[in-house]
């Protein structure tokens, strides 16, 4: 129980100094009066507006004023788009958040069973060839697979999409292209460049973890109680390497959120991640400051979760804290 | 009244460097002797830039907007031989490239030199003196590397450009790159160093030397500092590619290196518009380059990382 | 003499490096007998675990077995397949290891572990298995038998988890049970519990052990006859006491001199220091010609640097040593 207060804590402090940095940000970068009022407006006038937007008080409640403003989700206004940026970031989600998950699944469903049997069949030849490949995803950028599909599956083969998300369908906030023909088109290219990286980080992940897990005693142990090859394999081997990996995977998506800046960027994706690219470019202050505090609270929340996960799936985590002066 | 038996282990004196394991294995692995050499010549190149390249790209006055989008090996409107052909803007491709090669070597390898010298010094700092700078330092580490080094990159760089004018940003953009990327990787460092640093505090020979009164400051300098080159200089080649291929990134995105100095992000993102053009030169080439650059220092970095490890355990 | 039940003979064991092949253990002949228990002692490397692993099937790359025969109860099982040795793991031979935190799965109950074993070997019902697996508990010594089946490793001490290796390893009855280092990594205080588990075990069965161990103590104690090993041979076997108070070998005398003793401390009262045997076991890529301990050896002759002494037996004994052969034999002298 110490351990999560500890982890709540922690989390919460990264969320002020976000908040912060959001702050000093939003505050001290720019005008936000001479965007409001104008170049005729007199000094009178503008002292005024200060007063009112509440420019003038001390800097804590300003900056309590601020978090306030973003717990009930006001994140202000966004001077290149002119809307509310909290329905700004709410339209752009779900593209984002479809195309995350639609790669962390390929990535983990190919990965996973790749790591496992190049695990096991270290010395066959398709095994020294898929890790070979894998280099590839670890040397070539994003954006770079990105393009190379593009030119393969659309200027030359013209099979699938290269910009935008095709047809969406919407069920109140939320829009999916997974409804549709030329949505779930729009998907591929996107999401197999987003899943590459991730899938071969994840097969050198599972294939090191589990060459690890099989050369531990108990497999030896196992193998010595003369239980089924597969039963010492996989009831064994694989779930003790999957407790490591699952906390990784759910790393990842922090990852995948990140490069989807890239991708989004690649392919026209119209998600969070062009939003920030426009909001640097614009110099959009209030934008990249409402970024700053989303993207902490993403990953604070994705940790917690995996943490969480972790204490859950292993029965030794919780012991661990207890265990410190106990057994060898 | 024992002899040492025939054969067995010479005194414990190490061979000199050169013959020892090391130079003995990079000898016998092509995979590291193709990998370095090919990480040795592009350096090269990107040393002696303004004498190899054929055209000079960094004044973009000096470009031909007539010969633009030219494919490989055709000649301008001057008769300017163009192996590589031209880009949107009329520079030539492949002196491009090579200008391009050297900023992103110099921004990778300013940008791990100062990642690792900030992460050494905190984690110095943070082993040295324990108590609450240690726990300040290696909280915000936990945090930062839950953080992909691309998002650090690409928030600070986004940060100072709304710092600064747009003049002043373009002139300060390499400085500032180099310093967003460090922000990203200083955390292996410091750890590393603190880890030993941890070690050579609980040693026996300082626990005698501070009774004797020698400063520790000055112990720990004259034994952390040489034993740290190695797993430092380990972290910094795995590193380095990630570095070179962040600035990439981050120049393809249009938040790095300005588009008026070359790079090879840059030449990608431009060529990106032309693709269904079927200028396909424009983005593949100094994309490429920009493989064979990473995959060279990735390959190298993982064989030194095999080579150097059993040297570590000890 | 009974039949042996385990038998090994001429058993070798070399291991594939890039250098070449280097032989761990060489012309290794050993035997046990019902309900006996033979101790293998040597210094760490001499190839104690090697042969276990060896007798198991579970010899690992690059290690690989060249020569030599294994058999059990009369039947050679050396040169079985991969599916048929698995099935005599676990259910005729059975393994104990050094490490039992480590040699038990984190991520499952004992009784998991427990069934899983019984039901792979034998064809009984769940349930029915359970039961079996809590009775072994109570025979092990470990309290409150049926809640312990539902706790974790990682709850329990680190006798208790030995002691439950012990349930597992004998779990299906087997007819012989390698014990490798069983009490290494025990507290001293737990040890004598545990090796009297395992003596008591092996009795009430008639399983024959093999205790491999670095330990004379624990020879002493539970070991009826002992064979010793010297870099991947067997340089002398004998009964227990026998090879205690009249070592043949010159290794095992100077490994008997360096057992600290109470009796010849007060003996000796003069002499404060443990006699040590100088120098070290050479390594496998460099070991001697002819016999491979004559450079640390305090009594070898001009013979032992050139040719490699057989194993001679000597009634219920033996040694490999010209001396030996040559009908010489020795006391634990004063000092080396």
């Amino acid at each position: 129980m110490g351990f999560m207060i500890g982890r709540l804590g922690q989390t919460l402090i990264v969320l002020l100094v976000a908040a912060l940095v959001s702050f000093m940000l939003f505050r001290y970068v720019g005008d936000p009066v001479n965007n409001m009022v104008g170049q005729a407006a007199s000094l009178a006038d503008r002292e005024a507006m200060r007063t009112q937007l509440g420019l003038n008080d001390p800097v804590a409640v300003q900056f309590a004023r601020f978090v306030g403003d973003v717990l009930r989700g006001d994140l202000g206004m966004s001077y290149r788009f002119g809307q509310p940026i909290s329905d700004l970031l709410l339209q752009r989600l779900p593209a984002t958040l479809e195309l995350s998950l639609v790669s962390i699944l390929l990535a983990a469903g190919l990965g996973v069973p790749l790591g496992v049997w190049t695990a096991l069949h270290p010395r066959s030849r398709s095994a020294k060839l898929l890790m070979l490949a894998s280099l590839a995803g670890v040397a070539l950028p994003t954006f770079l697979i990105g393009i190379v599909l593009i030119l393969v599956f659309s200027v030359w083969l013209g099979w699938l999409p290269s910009f935008g998300r095709g047809e969406v369908v919407s069920f109140g906030a939320w829009t999916t292209g997974l409804l549709t023909a030329s949505g779930l088109k729009a998907l591929v290219l996107p999401s197999v460049t987003l899943g590459l990286f991730q899938m071969t980080l994840i097969m050198r992940l599972v294939r090191a973890e589990m060459q690890e897990v099989l050369r531990s005693d108990f497999i030896r142990f196992a193998r010595a109680r003369g239980l089924k090859r597969a039963t010492v394999n996989y009831d064994h081997g694989l779930r003790n390497t999957l407790v490591p990996v699952i906390t990784i995977v759910g790393l990842q998506f922090g990852n995948v959120f990140a490069f989807s800046v890239i991708v989004e960027t690649v392919f026209q994706w119209p998600g969070l991640g062009l939003l920030v690219i426009q909001a640097i470019q614009f110099a959009d202050v209030p934008l990249l400051a409402a970024y700053i505090v989303l993207v902490a609270l993403c990953f604070a929340i994705i940790n917690l979760i995996v943490d969480i996960l972790y204490a859950v799936i292993d029965p030794r985590v919780g012991a661990a804290q207890l265990a410190r002066g106990g057994h060898a | 009244m024992s002899e040492t038996p025939e054969g067995a282990d010479a005194p414990d004196h190490p061979p000199a460097w050169w013959r020892g394991d090391f130079v003995h294995g990079f000898v016998r692995s092509p995979v590291a002797i193709v990998s370095a050499t090919i990480v040795a010549m592009l350096l090269l190149l990107a040393i002696f830039a303004p004498f190899v390249a054929p055209y000079d790209v960094r004044d973009p006055a000096k470009a031909n907007v007539v010969d633009a989008r030219l494919p490989p090996r055709s000649t301008g409107m001057f008769g300017d031989q163009y192996s590589l052909g031209t880009d949107p803007q009329g520079r030539d491709m492949l002196s491009a490239m090579i200008y391009g090669l050297r900023t992103s070597l110099l921004v990778g390898l300013g940008a791990i030199g100062l990642a690792a010298a900030c992460g050494i010094a905190l984690g110095l700092a943070s082993g040295y003196f324990g108590g609450t700078i240690d726990a300040v330092i290696m909280r915000a580490a936990d945090v930062q590397s839950s953080f992909p080094a691309i998002l650090i990159a690409l928030l600070i760089d986004g940060i100072t450009r709304t710092l600064m004018d747009r003049a002043t940003h373009e002139a300060l953009a390499v400085p500032i790159l180099i310093a967003a990327i460090a922000a990203s990787f200083w955390v292996q460092y410091a750890r590393v160093v603190r880890g030993l640093v941890l070690v050579e505090r609980g040693r026996e020979y300082v626990l005698a030397a501070r009774v004797t009164g020698v400063r520790t400051v000055s112990i720990l300098f004259r034994h952390i500092l040489p034993n740290v080159l190695g797993p430092v200089l380990v972290i910094a080649t795995i590193n380095l590619a990630l570095a070179i291929l962040t600035e990439a990134t981050l120049s393809f995105l249009g938040v790095g290196i300005p588009p008026t100095q070359p790079s090879l992000g840059s030449l990608v993102r431009i060529g990106n518009e032309f693709l269904f053009s079927g200028d396909w030169w424009i983005s593949l080439m100094p994309g490429g380059l920009l493989v064979v650059l990473s995959l060279g220092v990735n390959l190298f970095g993982d064989w030194l990382r095999d080579a150097l490890n059993p040297r570590l355990a000890s | 003499m009974t039949t042996p039940l385990l038998q090994v003979e001429n058993l070798r064991v070399e291991i594939a490096t890039r250098h070449g092949d280097l032989v761990a253990i060489d012309d290794l002949s050993l035997s046990i007998g019902e309900g006996e228990v033979l101790g293998v002692v040597g210094e760490s490397g001499a190839g104690k675990s090697i042969t276990g692993n060896a007798i198991l099937g579970l010899l690992e790359r690059p290690a690989r077995k060249t020569g030599g025969r294994i058999l059990l109860e009369g039947r050679r099982i050396d040169d079985l397949d991969e599916e048929e040795m698995r099935r005599l793991r676990g259910r005729q031979i059975g393994a104990v290891f050094q490490d039992p935190l480590a040699s038990l799965d984190p991520l499952m109950t004992i009784g998991y572990q427990l069934v899983q074993t019984i039901t792979t070997h034998l064809d009984i019902p769940r349930d029915e298995a359970r039961e079996r697996a809590a009775r072994l508990l109570a025979e092990v010594g470990i309290p409150a038998p049926r809640e312990r089946l539902d706790s974790y490793p990682h709850e329990l001490s680190g006798g208790m988890r030995q002691r439950i290796v012990l349930a597992l390893a004998f779990c299906c009855e087997p007819r012989v049970v390698i014990a490798d280092e069983p009490t290494t990594a025990l507290d001293v205080s737990v040890q004598a519990q545990v090796i009297d588990l395992l003596k008591r075990m092996c009795r009430e069965r008639g399983t024959a052990v093999m205790l491999v161990t670095h330990d004379m103590g624990v020879i002493a104690e539970a070991a009826d006859r002992v064979a010793v090993m010297y870099a991947g041979r067997v340089v002398e076997t004998g009964p227990t006491m026998d090879v205690l108070r009249a070592p043949l070998h010159p290794y095992s005398r100077g490994l008997m001199a360096s057992i600290p003793s109470m009796r010849r401390a007060a003996r000796d009262r003069a002499r404060a220091d443990l006699p040590m045997i100088p120098g070290a076991m050479p390594r496998l890529d460099a070991l001697p010609r002819g016999c491979a301990f004559h450079p640390r050896c305090p009594v070898a002759i001009a013979r032992c640097a050139r040719e490699r002494p057989p194993f001679v037996p000597a009634g219920s004994s033996g040694g490999a040593c010209w001396l030996v052969a040559d009908g010489a034999s020795g006391e634990v002298p004063a000092h080396a």
